[in-house]
């Protein structure tokens, strides 16, 4: 499972993307994905110079292609539904192979997986190059509140502890013949949900506790800072600025 | 339910940002208002457990299985605020680190699936146990019509989130019949779990049930100098209750027939339906069956392989599950001494 | 051995709002330096001692006095410096992302910062041997590591008195050994919450039994080991084949 500290995303290197500090690699991404949700579907050009800003990253992140396009098969569910925009929107309609489609459907499905598969690619080009403490330090300075970040960091920090927890009680449950095979069996698998999670609530009273003991009082000290430089604040940019002047040539042309 | 970017407009996304900031802001409020100094262990521990128990396999049948959303068990286990923060810091994460939903859609996302679903449940959850005797088979019927009802709720937010916000233009009554249609179904998965596993809590550690902290504290008056038991409190607020139940029956009768209404109308216009809700069927219930060899196999559920569910059928299904429900809940109301209504206690 | 005393229990009883009493009546002292084992049944209310000892649990009668400094509200963040708990699970116990930031909590809370905190850090992890682990996060590490760095968690605080409760539950024999070594080599009082007995006699000259809320027993270890009719009437037992009298403890 992918809560680890080296998440299944993460792919460890030394770029210049890599040492890029996390904060301004999450605003660049989470602008680039702003402009290109803003950019009109119409100017298709721009999607394919996105790819290639994209893929320019990519490039430079040293993260190779059949890797980017292994990870955007999460996006299968919502192609899938791209394909079936152009039967069912309404409006004008144009006669493919026999097949009566919808204009508006056509260019909904285009914008859906256009817009959807840069943002994926986007985001995995993110979680390829940024381990999981720098997300958490990022999302921190970018002022994300700070309680949600702890909540965050403890989440992940026990995902594996609790996944662990549950995989043990699987094999406690089939080491004594039981398989869960229908609805019949879901009481037995909810009690354990159940157990799993009065674990859960146990464990963070305890580790409430521990934290007590070493002089906690609701805020996290700050141990780790993460800066950037100007210049790597212009460089992490550059991808969203250029596609920004993409966009604009995409509303003006 | 993941949402990707470009499904919902900028502008739309933007206010559905600024929504799920708001609410978030609210939550971690209310949150340290409960648990004070608690609440980062604690939600962060409910986080990593929400976030686990996705991963947890029911099998439904013939190799096909579904797993727990969470937002309803997570309201009810943990309450409102907490679940939010929970819910959304899992919906963070999956962005972040599994480009699971995109990230302008994260306010949609958000809003749609921390926001919703939780406070739907929590109130509906609330509302039932005002309603019916306060006992543990209560909070398990209560758990299984909130978490019912919680599932199609968002499915109408998130109806409502594309009429304002879509960038296709499929017709509304489509896309919210396809939704609500297949979310009905879906519901009665996560009911009967939720149900069933805040059961298994109630049974072991009532007192961590934040939902049944009312009836954990009547039975607290036991425990008072010579262990005698503390005479019934219910003889004083008895008239109020009346009237206020009427209130909770109405608003409960008038939400279920809303809901059956929808769903009926859903199955009388199949055209389109049938195929989107196929396609959601994909979707919701058996995410990754496309990645059994993809790296993520690992992270959702395993043996899916649920693509043929028809959505006419899902439809159909999803009023007859409704009507049922609904007689469920109007047979618990009536006889209230001894219901067994919700098929949650069937088996235990 | 100066006389000064790190840790003054007296009078000490507590009952759970729930009106389970644990403790009846908890009196002892540890100077300044010693090792001392409590030794006790299952439910004797050992972990509920503990928590009292750095304020967790408070609100019953007695007084608990850490270095001359009464353990209460007003004291609560020295306390909490100088009164050093390592959990039983060090899953609990380390709950940062890092070895490193988790070792850095305790005196990061109190305020220390930049290069002091570093060489805190460092110091407290070479003292259980687990400096190259620094940046490494804490469930890519053995159970026997974890344990380690819980205790360089606690010692990067520079605890008047290290309490640790089962410090050698789920440990292999070399692990065990190694973190024996550890405490050995520190200049601390250490009060160690313990069934296992054969630790308890290696590492700790005396020993305190808690049975039934109240300090029944209180002595060098060797001999209160060797009392089998005390043993027998507080549930403790010797491992097969062990013999405390034959034992030359080092301790």
């Amino acid at each position: 499972m992918g809560a680890g500290h080296a998440h299944k995303l993460y792919r460890h290197g030394h770029s210049a993307v890599h040492r890029l500090p996390p904060h301004t690699k999450l605003a660049a991404v989470f602008a680039f994905v702003v402009v290109v949700v803003s950019t009109p579907r119409e100017a298709m050009w721009a999607f394919g110079v996105y790819a290639v800003l994209l893929a320019c990253v990519a490039h430079r992140a040293r993260v190779p292609a059949g890797f980017l396009l292994k990870r955007l098969l999460i996006e299968v569910p919502f192609v899938a539904f791209a394909v079936l925009m152009p039967f069912v929107a309404e409006g004008e309609r144009v006669h493919v192979l026999g097949l009566s489609l919808s204009v508006n459907g056509l260019w909904g499905a285009w914008n859906v997986l256009a817009k959807g598969t840069l943002g994926v690619a986007a985001s995995v080009l993110l979680a390829a190059t940024t381990d999981l403490r720098e997300l958490l330090l990022g999302l921190q300075r970018l002022k994300l509140p700070p309680l949600l970040v702890q909540i965050a960091s403890f989440m992940i920090r026990y995902g594996d502890v609790i996944t662990d927890e549950m995989r043990r009680m699987r094999i406690a449950r089939e080491s004594r013949g039981f398989e869960a095979r229908g609805v019949r069996h879901w009481g037995v698998l909810a009690k354990s949900a159940g157990a799993l999670f009065i674990r859960s609530y146990e464990r963070g009273e305890r580790v409430h506790l521990a934290m007590v003991s070493r002089g906690y009082a609701g805020s996290m000290p700050v141990i780790d800072e993460v800066t950037a430089t100007r210049d790597q604040w212009l460089r992490a940019l550059a991808l969203p600025c250029s596609a920004l002047v993409v966009c604009l040539l995409g509303w003006f042309l | 339910m993941h949402v990707p970017d470009g499904f919902i407009d900028a502008p739309t996304s933007a206010v559905t940002g600024v929504v799920a900031a708001g609410a978030l802001a609210v939550s971690l409020r209310g949150a340290r208002r409960e648990l004070d100094e608690r609440t980062a262990p604690l939600a962060g521990l409910v986080a990593a457990f929400i976030f686990a128990v996705q991963m947890l396999n029911f099998p439904v049948a013939a190799g096909t299985s579904g797993h727990l959303l969470g937002g309803a068990l997570a309201a009810i286990l943990v309450g409102p605020y907490t679940a939010v923060l929970c819910v959304s810091v899992v919906l963070l994460m999956q962005g972040v680190l599994f480009a699971d939903g995109g990230l302008t859609a994260l306010g949609v996302n958000i809003t749609d699936m921390a926001i919703v679903t939780t406070v739907v449940a929590y109130a509906v959850f609330k509302a039932l146990l005002a309603v019916l005797p306060r006992s543990r088979r209560s909070i398990t019927a209560a758990s299984f019509v909130a978490a019912l009802l919680s599932v199609p709720a968002a499915a109408v937010v998130f109806t409502l989130i594309y009429a304002i916000g879509g960038t296709t233009d499929v017709s509304i009554v489509k896309v919210a019949t396809a939704m609500i249609g297949v979310h009905v179904l879906i519901g009665i998965g996560e009911a009967v779990i939720t149900a069933l596993t805040v059961a298994a809590v109630v049974a072991v550690r009532p007192d961590l049930v934040y939902g049944a902290r009312g009836l954990r504290q009547k039975l607290r008056l036991r425990v008072n100098g010579e262990l005698v038991d503390a005479p019934d409190a219910a003889p004083v607020p008895a008239a109020a209750r009346t009237s206020r139940r009427t209130v909770w029956i109405t608003g409960l009768v008038t939400s279920l027939v809303l809901a059956g209404f929808v769903s009926f109308y859903a199955s009388a216009d199949p055209d389109g339906l049938e195929k989107v809700a196929h396609d959601k069927g994909i979707d919701k219930k058996t995410e990754p069956h496309h990645s059994s060899d993809s790296p993520l196999a690992d992270y959702g559920v395993k043996d899916v392989a649920n693509a043929r569910l028809s959505g006419g059928l899902a439809g159909v299904i999803g009023v007859g599950v409704t009507v049922v429900a609904g007689s469920a809940v109007f047979w618990a109301v009536r006889r209230r001494r001894d219901h067994d209504a919700s098929p949650a206690n069937t088996s235990f | 051995m100066s006389t000064a005393l790190s840790l003054e229990v007296s009078g000490l009883a507590f009952a759970y709002p729930d009106g389970h009493q644990a403790l009846f009546g908890v009196d002892f002292t540890v100077p300044r330096g010693e090792r001392v084992a409590l030794l006790g049944p299952n439910g004797a209310g050992k972990t509920t001692l503990v928590l009292h000892l750095n304020g967790i649990l408070s609100g019953g009668t007695g007084t608990v006095t850490v270095a001359g400094l009464p353990v209460g509200k007003r004291h609560m963040a020295e306390i909490r410096q100088k009164v050093g708990i390592v959990f039983q699970d060090p899953d609990d116990q380390l709950f940062m992302p890092t070895v490193r930031e988790d070792v850095a909590f305790g005196p990061a809370a109190a305020g220390l910062k930049g290069a002091a905190l570093e060489e805190r850090v460092r110091t407290a992890l070479e003292q259980v041997g687990m400096a190259e682990f620094a940046d490494r996060p804490p469930h890519h590490l053995s159970f026997g590591q974890r344990r380690r760095v819980a205790v360089a968690t606690v010692l990067a605080m520079r605890p008047e008195i290290l309490v640790l409760d089962e410090p050698s539950s789920n440990l292999d024999p070399a692990s065990r050994r190694e973190l024996a070594d550890i405490l050995r080599a520190l200049d601390v009082t250490v009060l160690m919450v313990t069934h296992d007995l054969p630790y308890a006699l290696e590492l700790c000259p005396r020993a305190l039994i808690l049975s039934d809320g109240v300090i029944a027993a209180d002595g060098p270890t060797g001999k209160l080991l060797s009392d089998d009719a005390l043993m027998r009437a507080h549930r403790l037992e010797l491992p097969f084949g062990f013999d405390p009298r034959t034992v030359t403890s080092d301790a």
